[in-house]
């Protein structure tokens, strides 16, 4: 039973040497349950996954780490069979499988609990737990023996939850909880967790990871996905970590630093970036005397976010970190007038003014790129030229089109300066790559000319290359005086862009400062906040202040 | 005390007065119970503004003139319950009326007629359920051609009245089946309660029943937890098909005619009733008993209206315009605060 761990093969088709995994107390080493080995993926000619490896034993808590678009979701379907892989072997219990349709991986014993909890809320929780194969009697459903059966599960899982009651009328961890359970009574041997902490506090927290090393310690294995750093290295033992596809290595979570495991999902990026930091760092211009673009006094609504402050200057970036959840969307949602605030002020270049609707901040000159491109920006079925002159024409008024001549100029200008491909203005925007509809919306908002340009996850979910291609553009923007507000879930594409920093947490901004030499430890120390009691001490989030 | 007395299951429960007492129903069962409250307090006041209005024979007379009614919405109650909507069921009854008459008209045996009717109803609703499964289109739009279609066949059959004279019909229709206390009802009404307590098994005691809670609730989670949601899809509108040329049947053995012009808008009743029995036009909540209930809301207005005999008939379309509403509106209230 050592502990010896050898440092995988780092992105390298050669498969890790065979080594053992650390074993539970009183439980014998043994061969992996599922082991990964290859995989290759692509869409369209472009590979989401390029030779990567996975091994998961029974009895730990494998993390699976990386930044959005590394390939984590992706390695997960083709595990679940949502994907068929183009190369590799996926072998499960000793047994090679290739995977068709999510049935036949659960059929495996491969058992997913996505971030969205995908259950009936209208049903009761044994329902929810056993249907597809419930108890029956006489023919019908044996309700009594369904829901003895769902209590002994959840009892196993020392949850105490009627199984008769409905879903719907227990908070959203709950639900996580019930999902947990339902994949559990499929006697999962493997179980996958995707994001299941994003939306839970930190007692919901505490709760789901009781539960995660109760069925450890029986043998399952657990696949975690998690943003949060903490909580990987709280109840994970392994981590696999990927980029931009590939494999970067397999780690044991004791032996590996928090400095480490993010040093090994930004990896070589890092050299590139600290270039581009120092540019920003360096040309570092913006007044901070002059009236600011944007100033907000105490801007705040009830349930989404606390009193914030903030100001933005002309040619400055002010980046926003802060986890999902932190209040980040909530305050750019705010700041457009996306939702009415309940309390504060708004001034645009020292005046007063009052945003009731988007409507109003667009004739502000101000643009908002909200995260939820699909739902909240792209309309697919229209060209990219409609798609990039919609804001435009909406605030030069509907009754003056705009002359066909000077759409195609201003169009293909764009198409031609943000890189966008396909270049052809009349291709359907359904048919364009995540980062080039990205691309198209950032132009549809250049087109209205404005003063402050709100950002929301601009980069979220699109390739390497276009990434780079948006983040140039921003720093470009803002050296041409554009005042920027930058948000992202990524820590060190906040840190490479912006002049000023805000950190939000728990619905607040809860630093503020110039982004000198700021480190991304820094910032997730911030984030991650001081160590709290995690049980019944905490105290509970305040609301804003109304006035 | 020990840590164990202090937990829930080590102490001993409350009596079972202080457990009647902080009784209350279940959220999911109180649109229900409203619409059984509303039933109870409009036959209360026919009962006391009209002499013989709360009597059995009333009551039974409820169910007898609704009969078809009761067994059409309990085919809805299967559709509206899974977030569709089945607007073909009133043409269905009517075309059930012609091939009724017309295959009797042509010498066929009775059971072979019911079986002609009912497998052409059957077949309408199934080919809806595929056409709307298979090729992804919305409910509204598939059964209102469907709607179109029967009432078309209608006329296809014949353009007038085919009256229906065959002995077994006849004899069934003016049966009549003895109750204790000197009362009888018809085979008619005992065909649509069988109806409903057959659905109410099927909706609740077997998996196809709680798929079609469960597309309610949400179809994409019902496809992830591995439950049949295809089949159950289709099988929704088969039922609603079988339910509407039941009620045909019910419906030519009430009227004992086939016409092309029956049933005009009775799928409108039929959601009305369903709606009122409070179940959700969303999907995902309601009981097979609410729309039973509605149906005898719906029925007790009209009572009302033929035993006041100076009040129009349109009374009744006001009547129950203004209930939906308010059921709607209650609903959404309900809904909104539970989520």
């Amino acid at each position: 039973m050592s502990q010896t761990q050898t440092p995988a093969a780092v992105g390298s088709g050669t498969p890790a040497p065979a080594r053992e995994v650390a074993p539970v107390a009183g439980r014998p080493a043994a061969a992996p349950v599922v082991e990964m080995q290859g995989i290759s993926i692509a869409f369209g000619g472009v590979p989401a996954l390029d030779d990567v490896a996975l091994r998961l034993y029974p009895g730990e808590v494998h993390a699976l780490m990386g930044e959005n678009g590394a390939g984590k979701s992706t390695l997960i379907k083709a595990l679940t069979g949502v994907y068929a892989v183009d190369a590799g072997t996926i072998v499960v219990d000793g047994r090679e499988e290739s995977f068709t349709s999510p049935a036949a991986s659960q059929a495996a014993g491969i058992s997913t609990v996505y971030q969205e909890v995908n259950l009936c809320t209208n049903l009761t929780v044994a329902e929810n737990m056993l249907l597809g194969r419930e108890p029956r009697r006489f023919g019908g459903i044996h309700t009594r023996a369904m829901n003895r059966r769902a209590r002994a599960t959840l009892d196993r899982l020392g949850l105490d939850i009627d199984p008769a009651s409905v879903l719907g009328r227990h908070p959203i961890a709950v639900q996580q909880l019930v999902a947990i359970a339902r994949a559990v009574d499929v006697e999962a041997r493997v179980l996958i967790l995707d994001e299941p902490t994003s939306s839970l506090d930190a007692d919901e927290v505490a709760r789901l990871f009781t539960v995660m090393r109760t069925l450890r310690d029986q043998g399952t294995a657990i696949v975690f996905v998690s943003h949060f750093l903490d909580q990987v290295f709280e109840i994970s033992d392994r981590l696999t970590v990927l980029r931009n596809g590939r494999l970067v290595g397999e780690r044991m979570v004791a032996e590996t630093s928090q400095l480490e495991l993010v040093k090994l999902m930004l990896g070589r990026e890092l050299a590139t970036l600290e270039e581009l930091d120092r540019e920003v760092a360096e040309t570092d211009l913006v007044d901070r005397t002059a009236t600011p673009v944007l100033q907000v006094l105490g801007l705040g609504r009830k349930g989404s976010l606390q009193a914030t402050d903030l100001s933005v200057y002309e040619g400055e970036v002010v980046g926003v970190a802060g986890l999902l959840g932190s209040g980040r969307t909530e305050l750019a949602r705010l700041l457009f007038g996306a939702d009415t605030a309940d309390t504060g002020e708004i001034e645009v270049h020292g005046t007063s003014r009052r945003f009731r609707s988007p409507r109003h901040a667009i004739d502000r000159r101000l643009a908002f790129s909200s995260e939820n491109r699909r739902a909240e920006g792209v309309i697919e079925d229209l060209s990219v030229a409609d798609n990039m002159l919609l804001a435009m024409q909406a605030s030069r008024g509907w009754l003056r089109p705009i002359p066909a001549a000077q759409r195609q100029a201003l169009v293909s200008k764009y198409v031609e300066a943000l890189d966008i491909r396909p270049a052809n203005p009349d291709a359907t925007m359904r048919n364009l790559s995540g980062g080039n509809q990205q691309k198209v919306l950032l132009a549809r908002w250049l087109l209205t000319e404005p003063e402050l340009l709100v950002l929301d996850e601009p980069t979220r979910g699109i390739d390497v290359g276009a990434k780079a291609q948006i983040q140039q553009l921003v720093a470009d923007l803002a050296r041409r005086g554009m005042a920027v507000v930058f948000i992202s879930a990524e820590l060190e594409e906040v840190l490479r862009l912006s002049d000023r920093l805000v950190v939000m947490r728990e619905r607040r901004k809860i630093d503020e400062r110039l982004n000198d030499d700021v480190s991304v430890s820094d910032v997730l120390e911030l984030i991650a906040g001081q160590e709290r009691p995690t049980d019944q001490e905490r105290p509970t989030p305040q609301e804003a202040p109304r006035g | 005390m020990s840590a164990a007395t202090t937990t829930p299951s080590g102490t001993t429960g409350p009596t079972t007065w202080e457990r009647l007492r902080g009784w209350s129903p279940p959220s999911q069962y109180l649109p229900v119970i409203a619409t059984a409250v509303v039933f109870v307090s409009l036959f209360g006041a026919g009962g006391v503004r009209y002499e013989g209005f709360a009597t059995p024979e009333v009551a039974l007379n409820l169910l007898v003139d609704n009969a078809f009614l009761i067994v059409l919405a309990v085919g809805m109650t299967f559709v509206i319950l899974t977030g569709g909507i089945d607007l073909s069921v009133g043409s269905v009854v009517a075309l059930s009326t012609m091939i009724a008459a017309r295959t009797l008209e042509a010498g066929w045996a009775p059971g072979l007629a019911v079986a002609a009717v009912l497998l052409t109803g059957t077949v309408l609703g199934l080919l809806m359920g595929l056409v709307i499964h298979y090729f992804d289109i919305q409910p509204f739009i598939a059964t209102l051609a469907g709607m179109f279609l029967a009432r078309g066949l209608c006329y296809l059959i014949g353009v007038e009245s085919i009256p229906i004279r065959d002995e077994t019909f006849f004899s069934v229709a003016a049966a009549s089946v003895p109750l204790p206390g000197g009362y009888s009802t018809t085979p008619t009404a005992l065909v649509a309660l069988g109806t409903v307590v057959v659905a109410a098994w099927v909706l609740h005691r077997t998996r196809f029943g709680r798929t079609v809670y469960a597309i309610g609730g949400s179809q994409s989670s019902a496809l992830l937890m591995g439950l049949r949601v295809a089949s159950t899809k289709v099988g929704v509108y088969a039922i609603s098909g079988f339910c509407a040329s039941l009620a045909g049947l019910l419906f030519s053995l009430y009227m004992l005619s086939g016409y092309s012009l029956h049933a005009v808008g009775m799928e409108l009743d039929a959601i009305a009733a369903v709606v009122i029995g409070g179940t959700l036009l969303t999907g995902g909540r309601g009981l097979v008993v609410g729309s039973l209930l509605g149906v005898l809301v719906l029925g007790t207005i009209q009572t009302f209206i033929s035993f006041d005999g100076t009040l129009s008939s349109w009374w009744t379309k006001i009547t129950i315009g203004v209930l939906l509403l308010l059921f709607v509106v209650v609903q959404r209230l309900i809904t909104r605060r539970q989520p």
